[in-house]
């Protein structure tokens, strides 16, 4: 019974693998748009990276050894939206820096009421976010994902994923309240 | 003016990630440092705004038609000959289904197949077989399902329903832990005249099913079913009445 071969040293891909990634991998196709299209703040282009990163995963699918399918997706999805940025967008990849060094201002929720139930204003202020905090937002907020999950697909250590969310919160309430950065600045 | 908590901890209070001590810590600092009160207040808000304005962006249907037409297109040039096969069974299958039972009944009964387990026949007889070898079959032996109910707990994420069924001829040997398809799922041992029947458990969200029709894969049988929210396949060397006779047991 031991010496049971089930012929799955190789790479070809068979009937079920496709029938186990149409289970497991396929049903979070709309969490790798949705990742996809926050990342690259455009539908069309998320769906040709969303597209290229499902056929990249299921290539790979032989070396996922099970585990969280959602965070193994995500992970691919992420990585193929930073190489499509740094190919068409590098610009957009390069403006995080100074911002980190400076302490955040709070904003009154009063400021945030006002902002509320605006789904273009927070687009907007979504998108001015450099894509790194940007991502550890949707996939809290939007996606539900849990910190060790943050920190698999974004590949910060599951440590710093608190203060990761509580900077790219900070900077949104920021982006959402277009009077506080001149106080913040007079502050220091 | 400016609390270290506000910056870090709020956070992980927020999430519901601390853990019971520090989040109880938190709750005190709360009460006394009114910057914390605001901040979680504002944070609320932000959240509830983020989630509750529709900002999900679900993929558009032409996308999964498209991603489905590549993945045949990668299936066709890396597995020969091995699919179009298969797809002649299932093309014959679906004729069936469609031309032979009524139309109420055939989205089940496309579900029905095995392959629509969120694991491989190859997987669950691997890991039949495995369970097998010295050593690995149990994790916890016991035939008393008072003590291998509550040995799930906090193991999985979920509570298996076990039974002991020794009157009818099935005797409760132990349980274990074991991963089918990427899920933790339960393995309940049974045994039969010296035959052991694995019952894999694992929740499910798909809609109850009957007991299927057996399987046969290497000399291993069994037969698969769901019913309230969990996934059941329950696999041996022994007969296949054996099986469905077990299967029928727990079903009830």
């Amino acid at each position: 019974m031991s010496g049971v071969d089930q012929g799955k040293g190789s790479d070809v891909l068979d009937t079920q693998d496709r029938a186990r990634f149409e289970q497991l991998v396929l049903p979070h196709l709309d969490a790798a748009f949705n990742l996809a299209r926050w990342l690259l703040k455009s539908r069309a282009d998320s769906e040709d990276v969303a597209q290229e990163a499902m056929l990249r995963a299921y290539r790979f699918f032989r070396g996922f050894h099970g585990g969280d399918a959602r965070a193994w997706l995500l992970q691919i999805v992420r990585n193929t939206c930073y190489t499509w940025l740094e190919k068409n967008r590098p610009v957009e990849l390069m403006t995080e820096f100074d911002e980190e060094l400076h302490p955040q201002p709070s904003v009154s929720p009063e400021a945030l009421a006002i902002a509320g139930a605006n789904r273009e204003r927070l687009t907007r202020a979504l998108e001015t976010l450099p894509p790194r905090f940007r991502e550890v937002l949707v996939l809290r907020e939007l996606e539900g994902c849990s910190y060790k999950e943050i920190a698999s697909i974004t590949a910060i250590p599951i440590g710093t994923v608190m203060s990761a969310l509580a900077r790219a919160r900070q900077r949104l309430q920021r982006a959402l309240t277009p009077a506080a950065p001149q106080e913040a600045a007079r502050e220091l | 003016m400016s609390c270290d908590y506000t910056r870090t901890v709020l956070h992980g209070y927020l999430d519901g990630e601390l853990d019971a001590t520090r989040s109880a810590e938190f709750e005190r600092h709360l009460e006394s440092c009114r910057e914390c009160a605001t901040s979680l207040g504002s944070e609320e808000s932000l959240r509830s705004s983020l989630q509750h304005s529709g900002l999900y962006e679900n993929a558009p249907v032409a996308l999964r038609k498209k991603i489905r037409a590549g993945l045949t297109a990668a299936s066709n040039s890396s597995a020969g000959i091995r699919i179009p096969a298969w797809r002649w069974l299932a093309v014959a299958a679906s004729i069936l289904i469609v031309a032979g039972i009524s139309w109420f009944s055939w989205p089940g009964a496309a579900k029905n197949s095995a392959s629509t387990t969120p694991f491989t026949a190859a997987e669950m007889i691997d890991a039949h077989v495995r369970s097998l070898q010295p050593g690995h079959l149990i994790d916890i032996a016991s035939t008393d399902q008072h003590t291998v109910k509550p040995w799930f707990d906090g193991k999985l994420a979920f509570v298996p329903p076990v039974k002991d069924y020794a009157d009818e001829g099935f005797q409760l040997i132990g349980a274990r832990l074991d991963v089918l398809g990427g899920q933790n799922v339960a393995a309940l041992v049974y045994t039969r005249r010296k035959h052991i029947i694995n019952v894999f458990v694992m929740p499910t969200k798909e809609p109850d099913s009957g007991i299927h029709a057996p399987g046969l894969r290497q000399g291993y049988q069994w037969r698969h079913w769901r019913r309230q929210g969990m996934e059941y396949c329950a696999v041996s060397d022994a007969s296949d009445s054996d099986i469905y006779e077990l299967a029928q047991l727990i079903y009830q």
